[in-house]
């Protein structure tokens, strides 16, 4: 290569990007695109949902091809067919969504995409290695399936290091982690720049861009309208540049419940244990909880403390060894399904939104269907078992316009929405039903911070106006901000609830450790994911 | 040096829908090939295998006589593989269904009347389900693999006939001959048209389940648990949808068709049981369930090719003196062909040298 040759501005840049464009259906994702990355620096690309984010990275790192423009990759124009093109520059991505294999090992993950020369013993040593370097603790021998999101973000971070990257891009890495993970992860990235490596980082979190980034572009509705230093502005000018308008703050009326010990609870959860569902689960120990109508009740906890086993338990994918274990409006639902407890009036949302939620290769009407068709059987289902499209269709145009879901086309895929309009569309499909129980697990992860305090609004009023509301989330100051009270989850257990006006951060952070309930904590790092030992 | 398959972002839709056509291009262009090294002229060969049995009515109508069976076992295969569910064993279903069918006739040749039809139609239908329920409850219940668990079921079924035809069943005015008795006139299936030739209401039978099963699939819920259940099992589980229900259902559909084309071919095409009264069909219709893109109204059409691969198979043999075994060579072509069209459309080869020394090189 000829780097020598160029002028120092050109051979100074790592990757250029000019003009870039890229149309699906009659939506321009992206349009006429340009900025640049210099090693050493970690870059921002801000945008509210929807903006382009990921299609423009998806474009970087070949898994997308754009219609028009040139990437140059040091000076030279390339063209990315391929991931595998984006590797042997030295481009390396962690996806917003994770494309981990769940039926192999963290190791064999790796080994995987490491092209399979390398030996698994040493693949895992070397994992190992780079993930100590980091601070990344992984464990390359347990199933992906078994762990928690946190964790295989870890295992995406450190495949990606593995491949010495000279630029690794991050599609919104730290919304589903809690503070203290993310707090490690900037470690992590920190470390990796003064190594002379370029990051591009995609958040919706903007106090840790304007903590960890030298640079922002910001796109909105596709174009880029503005470069900016991240560090001179406020989250506030920030946002209003992402959205065009000022952001609203949440409105946390009183509760209404004066007495909730004279109302029935809309959920009961009595004494709830039971084993785990695979080698490396956990077991829920004893969890009893009460939520009443017309208030929020707050889950806060590391991840893969059991958070996703209770969330299975309570929306009845797992069943419980005696039916008055869990009782939703005065009804025992322990040995109901989920259409069941769903008839009974709950509804759920759950922290996957692909493959969980929603069903990647249907339409967003036909995954309408997936959660509703038990309880508005008679809304969506004619006689004969025919689904009435058209019914489908219009409670779409409902949702979608409730919360502002942007999409390409009327009925597109849900894999083609971007990540935090499906989650919209996933929790607005529950709202639609103004069910008397709403169980959300990670109810804005990786949504914007606009679109976040909508739907934080929303299930606020959903409880105002006299349902229970149950919220499942690692992101503290969203609970603080929702929830009337909050209860910690550890390892499988789960506290008492504290009311959110007496609570502090630092009472939670170590609840969260495993100190809560009066008991010792046995573990010594109260960082670490799992909670079995 | 290493080959690869590298999945493309964007497959082309244009190429899929093409798909089963250029598979039947490849098919007979090495088809073409094989002929030429056995020695015959490609074209009049080619000509003799696909063209000439669609030039008269009777082997029009033994078209439809070989596609009824193929037909129907692929639209419930297809059911099976959409949900997720392998089930190899269709064969096996055929043959049972067809020996349920048979007690009627067989065991009770007195009893006669209009309704012994339908009795019968409907015991293949109860046989065939009943088979593919073992595979399907060993899957729900503990976790076997279907695919072997149906496999195998077929040759218990084929050595099951062989022992029945030889032993209880075995006519008694039949000179020692490994035939059960002849199906009295009101056990047989009737042809469509009588006077043009054998085609019996085994096709219709199969049109129906075509249409049926398409609606099904496409437009109620049931179908809408079949497509979440293959798609994605997490989701389906979300939805409120039963995993061992789904792995039932749809082997039991898958079992009901076949069983009833096995009475269908019984009764309409061949008048008794035999030890073999299948070329193979069930294993067959796994080919037309894929060319048929698992689509009902596909099915229907690839059957009509998949029973044009048997025809023209006896067809060569008869004028240009090659072996019926042609056929089978045929059809492992064409499958070959359709699953490489649809992995290629899907992906791309890649020839790759050493990833990790390029990763360097840069
Ligand atoms: N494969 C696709 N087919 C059709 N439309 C698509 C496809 N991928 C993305 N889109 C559309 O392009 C737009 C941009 O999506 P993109 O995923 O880039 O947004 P994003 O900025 O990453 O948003 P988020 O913050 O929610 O992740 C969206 O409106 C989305 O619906
Ligand atoms: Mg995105």
């Amino acid at each position: 290569m000829s780097d020598t040759d160029e002028p120092p501005t050109l051979q100074n840049t790592l990757l250029k990007v000019e003009g870039i464009t890229k149309t699906f259906g009659t939506l321009k994702a992206n349009d006429r695109v340009d900025f640049d990355i210099v090693p050493g620096e970690i870059h921002a690309l801000l945008g509210e949902n929807g903006a382009g984010k990921s299609t423009l990275v998806k474009m970087l790192f070949g898994s997308l091809q754009p219609d028009s423009g040139t990437i140059k990759w040091r000076g030279q124009p390339v063209t990315i067919s391929d991931p595998m093109d984006a590797r042997a520059l030295g481009i390396g991505m962690v996806f917003q969504h994770f494309s981990l294999f769940e039926s192999l090992s963290a190791a064999e993950n790796i080994a995987l995409s490491l092209g399979g020369e390398v030996s698994l013993s040493r693949t895992a040593a070397e994992a190992k290695r780079v993930s100590d370097e980091y601070g990344l603790p992984i464990h390359p021998d347990r199933l992906v399936g078994e762990l928690s999101v946190g964790e295989r973000q870890r295992i995406e971070i450190v495949r990606c290091l593995l491949q010495q990257p000279e630029l690794i891009i991050l599609d919104e890495p730290t919304s589903v982690l809690t503070p203290q993970e993310a707090e490690k992860l900037f470690a992590t990235l920190e470390k990796v720049r003064r190594e002379g490596k370029s990051i591009l980082y995609i958040s919706h979190r903007l106090e840790e861009v304007q903590r960890l980034c030298d640079r922002a572009t910001v796109l909105r509705l596709g174009r880029v309208v503005a470069h900016c230093d991240p560090r001179a502005e406020t989250a506030k000018s920030l946002a209003a540049m992402m959205v065009g308008e000022d952001i609203h703050d949440v409105d946390r009326r009183k509760a209404v419940p004066k007495e909730p010990a004279k109302q029935q609870p809309v959920l009961v959860i009595d004494d709830l244990s039971q084993p785990p569902t695979g080698p490396f689960a956990v077991a829920l120990r004893n969890v009893a909880l009460e939520v009443f109508p017309g208030e929020v009740v707050g889950i806060a906890g590391i991840a893969g403390n059991g958070q996703s086993e209770f969330f299975e338990a309570v929306s009845g994918e797992r069943l419980q060894d005696r039916p008055e274990r869990i009782r939703i409006r005065g009804k025992n639902a322990g040995h109901d399904g989920p259409s069941g407890r769903r008839r009974l009036g709950a509804a759920f949302s759950p922290e996957e939104r692909l493959g969980h939620g929603a069903v990647p290769g249907f339409s967003l009407s036909e995954n309408l269907l997936l959660s509703r068709h038990a309880t508005d059987g008679k809304t969506y289902v004619g006689a004969l078992g025919t689904i009435k499209s058209r019914a489908l269709t219009s409670a779409l145009e409902r949702i979608v316009q409730a919360l502002d879901v942007r999409k390409s086309e009327a009925d597109p895929l849900a894999s083609s929405l971007s990540g935090g309009n499906l989650q919209k569309l996933i929790l607005g499909r529950e709202f639609d039903r103004a069910p008397a129980l709403l169980i959300a697990n990670q109810p804005t992860w990786g949504v914007d911070a606009g679109a976040a305090a909508h739907i934080r609004q929303e299930v606020i009023d959903l409880a105002r106006a006299g349902s229970g509301v149950l919220v499942i989330s690692q992101d503290l100051d969203e609970l603080l901000e929702m929830a009337d009270r909050i209860a910690v989850m550890s390892d499988g257990r789960l506290s008492e609830t504290i009311p959110t006006e007496t609570v502090t951060r630092e009472a939670l952070g170590l609840m969260m450790g495993g100190a809560g309930n009066g008991e010792a904590s046995a573990k010594n790092s109260p960082m670490l994911p799992e909670g079995t030992i | 040096m290493r080959v690869e398959l590298v999945r493309r972002p964007h497959p082309s839709a244009l190429y899929g829908a093409l798909s089963p056509f250029l598979a039947l291009l490849i098919t007979a262009t090495l088809g073409a090939i094989m002929f030429a090294i056995l020695g015959k002229a490609p074209h009049l060969a080619l000509y003799a295998y696909f063209i000439e049995p669609l030039t008269e009515v009777w082997s029009l109508h033994e078209l439809l006589v070989k596609a009824a069976p193929l037909i129907l076992i692929a639209i419930g295969l297809s059911v099976c593989f959409l949900s997720n569910n392998w089930n190899i064993g269709a064969e096996g279903q055929f043959i049972i269904g067809a020996i349920f069918g048979s007690v009627l006739p067989v065991m009770f040749p007195e009893f006669r009347g209009p309704f012994v039809l339908p009795i019968m139609l409907l015991m293949g239908i109860l046989g065939g389900m009943t088979y593919a329920a073992i595979p399907a409850l060993l899957k729900a219940k503990l976790n076997t693999n279907e695919i072997l668990s149906s496999l195998m079921l077929v040759y218990v079924a084929q050595l099951f006939l062989d022992w029945l035809v030889r032993g209880p069943w075995r006519n008694p005015q039949g000179f020692n001959f490994p035939e059960s008795r002849n199906f009295h006139a009101d056990a047989v299936l009737p042809e469509v048209i009588s006077a043009s030739g054998r085609a019996h209401y085994g096709f219709v039978f199969a049109i129906i389940a075509a249409v049926v099963m398409w609606y099904i699939l496409n437009r109620t819920l049931k179908g809408f648990e079949i497509r979440v259940m293959g798609q994605s099992p997490r989701a389906g589980r979300f939805a409120g949808f039963s995993r061992a229900g789904t792995i039932l259902t749809t082997f039991l559909i898958a079992g009901g068709l076949a069983g009833l084309a096995g009475i269908s071919e019984v009764s309409g095409a061949i008048g008794q049981l035999r030890p073999v009264i299948s070329p193979g069909y069930g294993f067959t219709a796994i080919i037309v369930a894929f060319l048929g893109r698992l689509n009902p109204l596909g099915i229907v059409a690839a059957g009509l090719v998949l029973a044009l691969s048997y025809l023209g198979g006896e067809a060569a043999q008869i004028s240009l003196g090659v072996s019926n075994k042609v056929a089978n060579v045929f059809q492992g072509i064409l499958l070959f062909s359709v699953l490489a069209c649809d992995t290629l459309i899907h992906y791309r080869v890649r020839i790759a040298g050493r990833p990790s020394a390029e990763g360097q090189g840069v």
